[in-house]
């Protein structure tokens, strides 16, 4: 019991240090990352770009799973479900329904809220570790739903299931512009992070978003004050798996390939780790912990091959060690720093 | 000539130019990006880490084997640059290793990519592109597809032909046996379930019962409480070196004396066969294509001094029964037959012909008889195998060779 105890009542001494309307970045801040992230796929290789595409999907699905334990303090490690689903709702959709890769977004975040929503009504009855534990299962059980032999016909089964990438619209082509595929992908990816990060931060700034908050806090004192504490969490759930489905659709896409396993364990560990590397609660943070999970294992392979779990887990230590609150300490460390060159 | 996109174009342009500025004595060199001609770039995907790393030796082996080529002036004069990356066994990460070695690394094409998951996402980017896919190291059969994928090449025996010889060994030695078939569910098990049905055809009623597992199950013993509760005489396992090892175990331990069998790809003494106690394993068959490194029956075979030689200068201290050393000696020695075959057309398209154009090419790690062909129809370098019985501590031998005609997609 006591291991609970500290878990909860550690949380919100972390948040005490920071105001809570710092969960997004500055206007001047905001405008550079985004100019860069316009400009940067100019200069760069299809390769490079790939890779950036990949770092903005996994970035949605940080984000989803900060917006949960971020916002309303619930655990999960049951990300990679809500991902799998939605990677296999667009494949299907595109493969079998012949439907456009924009429509099948919305569909995979739908069912992935829908999902999420479920899931939530009973881990309702859970908190903390119990329902990490609980999410925890879904996501070891869900590859192997997935090659269950009743879906085969649609997932592929073990084989999983090939997607095609799709081209640039024609009109850019018209217009002289030639726009590789990984380019506009990219770009595509990059306005779908953008609505979703602005969707975000308006959420947590709305009275619902308050109210998740207010959950974390103190979920008596929430409740004392008429947040409607089941509903409220039960929807961070939904939101959480809805925006994770859309990564994971991207995701899909982006890959051209679904298979049981490229989701599992793993990539909900791993985006937990994409969550605590970014700063638990702070939404542009999740940029960062997805860099990290992108980029830090090919860190670790070009120093040594044979050693590279290991290397992996020495940076991830120092690390924890040295910013224990991840990115957003190192982002608030510059912040302070530069206010004070600006009084001198 | 294949066409190439953005940098390769610039590349390929400037390896054109450097040829017609050359004069006449280069002539007759043609390259495609990845060669030159000092040097062939070679790019390959394996799993060091994740759950599947065990397998990473093989691709430990060939880095060793292309060592030892180079250091022996390298193949016409070229040295071989062999840039293995790792995916974890994780598809995406697959996916997005294999562009690095194209786009970022320019390698000349992708050899012995290990995993059926990972080829699958990413066969149709290196056929679109017109990169060969060579040797890849899966056993699935969907790899002998000349038709629809012309870039793409499996090397070992597939599961379904593998399958296939224990459904034709059966028929004619056992033709009243009761079988049991223990499988794992994933594309591996189910391969050999397929090719074991189809290998009966009609007489499919000789399966009594299927068994799946889950390979994160940590012990298949109830799997087989209840497949011997259906009395078979026979229990044939499609499974993993782990649970080859549970099974002959528990079998052993439950006084039942079926007629086993187990894949190749648990035939290992080291892995599977000690751990299960070679009390509790003795007769089980299988088949195989390769020596076998801690088989004593090999110990003046010439091919087997070589290899010996090789891992004594290369790789000294590693464990010679794992046969991932076998495997990646033979294929690495393949795929230096095909590149001497190349000679001076260093393009990928040549590639592929003289890889599609081996006859009866046998490495120093096969079984004296394994012969390895190709066409532009026959995709599928290995199709042979030979049976052998668990008898001591080794494997033995029995019987011809047999082949099978793979199914083309």
């Amino acid at each position: 019991m006591s291991t609970v105890q500290e878990v909860v009542t550690e949380a919100p001494v972390i948040e005490d240090a920071i105001p809570k309307k710092a969960m997004a970045l500055g206007p001047v801040a905001s405008l550079v990352i985004l100019a860069l992230l316009i400009a940067t796929p100019l200069f760069v290789k299809n390769f490079i770009i790939f890779q950036m595409t990949m770092w903005l999907i996994y970035a949605i699905a940080v984000l989803a799973l900060n917006i949960l334990t971020g916002a309303s303090g619930q655990f999960s490690l049951g990300q990679s479900a809500f991902y799998a689903l939605g990677a296999y709702t667009s494949a299907i959709l595109m493969e079998h329904g012949d439907i456009n890769y924009v429509l099948t977004l919305p569909v995979a975040g739908l069912i992935c809220f829908i999902a999420g929503f479920l899931f939530g009504l009973p881990a309702l009855r859970l908190s903390g570790i119990y329902l990490a534990l609980a999410t925890f299962a879904l996501a070891t059980a869900m590859p192997q739903l997935l090659k269950l032999g009743v879906f085969e016909h649609w997932t592929g089964g073990v084989q999983g299931l090939v997607v095609t990438k799709p081209d640039a619209p024609a009109i850019l082509a018209s217009l002289g512009l030639k726009v590789s595929q990984d380019m506009w992908l990219y770009y595509f990816t990059l306005a779908v992070s953008i609505l979703i990060y602005i969707f975000s931060v308006n959420l947590l700034r709305s009275r619902s978003g308050r109210a998740m908050m207010a959950i974390r806090d103190n979920e008596i004192a929430a409740s004392a004050m008429g947040v409607d504490v089941s509903l409220y969490k039960t929807l961070a759930f939904g939101v959480s798996a809805g925006i994770t489905g859309v990564a994971g659709g991207l995701g899909a896409i982006a890959v051209q390939f679904v298979a049981p396993d490229g989701y599992t364990i793993q990539l909900a560990v791993a985006l937990f780790l994409g969550m605590v590397v970014g700063g638990v609660g702070w939404l542009p943070g999740s940029l960062a912990g997805a860099a990290f999970i992108v980029f830090v294992p090919n860190i670790a392979e070009s120093v040594s091959k044979g050693l590279s779990g290991a290397v992996f887990g020495v940076i991830l230590i120092l690390i924890i060690f040295l910013v224990p609150h991840g990115a957003r300490q190192i982002a608030y460390g510059a912040q302070g720093l530069i206010g004070k060159l600006r009084r001198n | 000539m294949p066409v190439f996109r953005s940098r390769a174009i610039a590349v390929s342009m400037a390896a054109a130019l450097s040829i017609a500025l050359g004069g006449s004595a280069l002539a007759q060199k043609k390259y495609d990006t990845g060669a030159t001609d000092t040097e062939i770039k070679i790019g390959n995907i394996m799993p060091y880490s994740g759950p599947a790393s065990s397998y990473g030796v093989i691709g430990k082996t060939e880095t060793a084997y292309f060592n030892m080529i180079n250091d022996q002036g390298g193949i016409n004069g070229r040295k071989i640059n062999f840039i293995s990356y790792d995916d974890g066994y994780s598809p995406p990460k697959a996916v997005e290793q294999v562009r690095k070695l194209v786009e970022s690394d320019e390698v000349l094409f992708v050899f012995n990519s290990l995993g059926t998951p990972s080829n699958t996402a990413f066969q149709k980017y290196l056929n679109g592109k017109k990169i060969p896919q060579l040797f890849v190291a899966t056993g699935a059969s969907k790899w002998n597809d000349p038709k629809n994928f012309p870039w793409t090449m499996g090397w070992q025996p597939s599961y379904q032909v593998e399958a296939k010889i224990y459904a034709k060994y059966l028929m004619k030695e056992k033709p009243d046996a009761r079988i049991a078939v223990l499988y794992q569910n994933d594309d591996f098990g189910k391969d050999y379930q397929k090719g074991f049905r189809e290998g009966f055809g009609d007489k499919a009623s000789m399966i009594v019962t299927e068994e799946s597992y889950e390979v994160s199950e940590p012990t298949i013993d109830s799997h087989i409480v209840k497949m011997k509760s259906q009395n078979p005489d026979v229990v044939v396992s499609f499974v993993t070196p782990k649970f080859a090892a549970q099974t002959i175990k528990k079998i052993a331990e439950l006084g039942w004396k079926p007629l086993q069998f187990v894949t190749n790809v648990s035939v290992s003494v080291g892995a599977v066969m000690q751990p299960a106690g070679f009390a509790a394993a003795q007769g089980v068959l299988s088949a195989d294509y390769r020596k076998d490194g801690a088989d004593a029956q090999w110990k003046n075979d010439e091919g087997m001094k070589k290899w010996s030689t090789f891992l004594d200068k290369y790789m000294p201290g590693v464990d010679r029964s794992d046969n991932s050393l076998i495997y990646g000696y033979g294929v690495a020695q393949t795929m230096v037959k095909v590149l001497e075959m190349c000679g001076d057309d260093l393009t990928r398209a040549n590639v592929m012909k003289q890889a599609t154009s081996l006859k009866d090419f046998t490495p120093d790690t096969l079984l004296p008889g394994i012969q390895i062909s190709t066409s532009a129809t026959d995709y599928a370098p290995i199709k042979q195998l030979r049976m052998m019985r668990f008898k001591g501590e080794t494997w033995d031998l029995f019987g011809d060779i047999i082949a099978v005609e793979p199914n083309t997609n």
